[in-house]
């Protein structure tokens, strides 16, 4: 029986990466992965899961105005985002968290970006691809952009994670303790634009929610703990990706229909699994 | 050796004259009360100490030196503690994360720092908050929590904002325990602020009195009575003893009843002053 399925699962494995557009997808998507996972898990600690919303759709308008001027949507994409976050961590807390202010934004790079592909109608094709993400199109040059970009945001963020950790939980006492806090803000929104600008990459600027904030969601739910948090984060959303990379091959459906689901399916099964079994310890009788 | 020396000191905030020209010497070992009105300056004094504020005037030193942001001898409990509202974070790391907090790369701990962590948690009694996520705990566990963070390091200058906020009665008296026995064993100096001096008349050393930009340190019976606090309150203040306890009466009305039931109305935007 075990070597049956052994066999079965060699022969899923050979047959969809004898394609190379499968490989590539593979290795672009689990390294986009990675990164929205521990990215994701500050910005749903931080509560700050609008703005990488936010982030995503003013990265829209970057990409199709950077289609516009003949560049690569990702420059434009990374351009528009890292602009906004810094523009955003700028301002300081009181704007970025706020949601009217946020939503009006929003609103408005989507309103830009319509007007874009308005006036660069061969570009139109390009719309759903950056809208839902096209991983399957993803060739040598974007998965070495990815590395890079990746390898970035990962080694910002580790250079920042424990001042960021202090002033996210605890801001009067890190202050108090010399942390500087809207630079700490403002690193941090500019490393969830750079993860943004990759996750959209993979499964679109309307979808980034379903690798950075679907993966940390359902880990905060079953784990407490920082770095155990931290791992199931990212081995959910590399689960989710790969696991969503194999559906699609198998039923032909969009690649980020079904990494959506997946991760969906992920975050309830944990919201449930942490209801059931209650608070991570019994509370003492008073 | 004198642990704060403050020195025709002044302290504004965004204009507005908080303490004027005020000198006291607080010396290692003390317990001391910080009482007063809202507004009379407890927490701007506590941020001049920690070097957040600098003197508009006089000189102000602490541990033997001028306020430095980020010293690890001063354990401090802020009054304004925002603590997100659904923060899954167990309570070991949401203390450990204070651990040269400031510090930049990755948030690893040594041996010892996690023993240090353990121990205090123990010497509080919130061991069984430390696998608990925040967002499970209520107002009070949250505050026993930070008190035990504010100890972690041992410490040479203890600064508590209003650490008796949101507990009740026995949690009010445990928190004060634990102060009193850090301050004798370990000979940590304590400012400790609070809205009612009865609690505090068994454990403290001195009363630093705060309120009309002036300040006064001294005994109970030096700093409680009708003449300098009429002076504090700017109004006339009648100090009645009773059955141990002090009462200080502003026409006939319980002046710290009145002042706390006040911060429950207003506790958030008072804290915004300061930011």
């Amino acid at each position: 029986m075990i070597t049956i399925m052994a066999t079965a699962m060699g022969t899923i494995i050979t047959e969809m990466f004898a394609y190379e557009f499968m490989t590539n997808a593979f290795a672009a998507a689990g390294m986009v992965a990675i990164v929205s996972g521990i990215v994701g898990y500050f910005l749903v600690m931080r509560g700050q899961t609008f703005a990488g919303h936010a982030l995503s759709h003013i990265g829209f308008a970057g990409a199709t105005g950077a289609g516009l001027i003949g560049l690569a949507p990702l420059w434009g994409l990374l351009a528009f985002t890292l602009a906004a976050g810094i523009a955003m961590g700028a301002l300081g807390e009181r704007i970025s968290n706020r949601d009217v202010a946020i939503g009006v934004i929003l609103a408005l790079a989507l309103g830009f970006g319509l007007l874009f592909l308005h006036y660069y109608t061969s570009f139109a094709t390009q719309a759903t691809a950056l809208l839902f993400g096209n991983v399957l199109a993803v060739d040598h040059a974007m998965i070495v952009a990815l590395a890079v970009l990746g390898a970035i945001t990962l080694g910002a963020l580790a250079a920042i994670m424990r001042p960021l950790i202090f002033a996210s939980l605890q801001p009067e006492l890190a202050e108090a303790k010399g942390v500087p806090l809207r630079f700490v803000s403002t690193a941090f929104l500019a490393i969830v634009a750079l993860a943004v600008s990759e996750c959209a990459q993979i499964v679109g600027v309307l979808l980034v929610f379903t690798l950075m904030v679907g993966p940390p969601a359902a880990a905060q739910r079953v784990t407490t703990g920082l770095w155990s948090g931290l791992f199931v984060s990212a081995s959910l959303a590399l689960a989710e990706a790969w696991l969503g990379l194999t559906m699609a091959f198998y039923t032909d459906w969009p690649v980020s229909f079904c990494i959506a689901i997946l991760s969906a399916l992920g975050y309830f099964v944990c919201l449930t699994l942490s209801m059931r079994t209650g608070p991570v310890q019994p509370v003492p009788a008073p | 050796m004198s642990i704060i020396t403050v020195d025709h000191t002044t302290l504004r905030v965004g204009g507005r004259t908080v303490l004027s020209d005020v000198s006291f010497k607080i010396e290692e070992g003390e317990f001391i009360g910080v009482l007063g009105p809202n507004g009379a300056g407890k927490t701007t004094l506590m941020r001049a100490i920690l070097g957040l504020l600098s003197p508009d005037g006089g000189s102000l030193k602490v541990l033997g030196g001028t306020p430095e942001r980020g010293n690890s001898e001063i354990g401090y409990l802020p009054q304004l503690r925002t603590v997100l509202p659904d923060l899954r974070v167990r309570g070991r790391d949401f203390i450990a994360s204070s651990l040269y907090g400031e510090r930049w790369g990755l948030p690893l701990l040594r041996r010892r720092d996690g023993d240090a962590i353990e121990a205090t948690l123990d010497a509080v009694g919130v061991r069984d908050l430390a696998e608990r996520p925040l967002s499970d705990m209520s107002g009070g566990e949250r505050q026993r929590l930070l008190l035990a963070q504010a100890l972690i390091g041992a410490p040479r200058l203890l600064l508590l904002d209003e650490p008796l906020i949101s507990l009740d009665a026995r949690h009010q008296e445990i928190a004060i325990d634990v102060v009193r026995k850090v301050c004798r064993e370990r000979k940590v100096t304590v400012l400790f602020s609070a809205h009612e001096l009865n609690q505090l008349l068994g454990t403290l050393d001195r009363v630093l009195y705060l309120g009309n930009r002036q300040a006064v340190l001294g005994t109970v019976d030096e700093v409680v009575n009708a003449p300098v606090l009429s002076r504090l309150y700017g109004a006339k203040i009648q100090v009645v003893r009773a059955d141990g306890h002090i009462f200080v009466m502003s026409r006939g009305r319980d002046v710290e009843r009145v002042d706390h039931m006040h911060d429950h109305d207003h506790g958030h935007s008072h804290g915004d002053h300061h930011h």
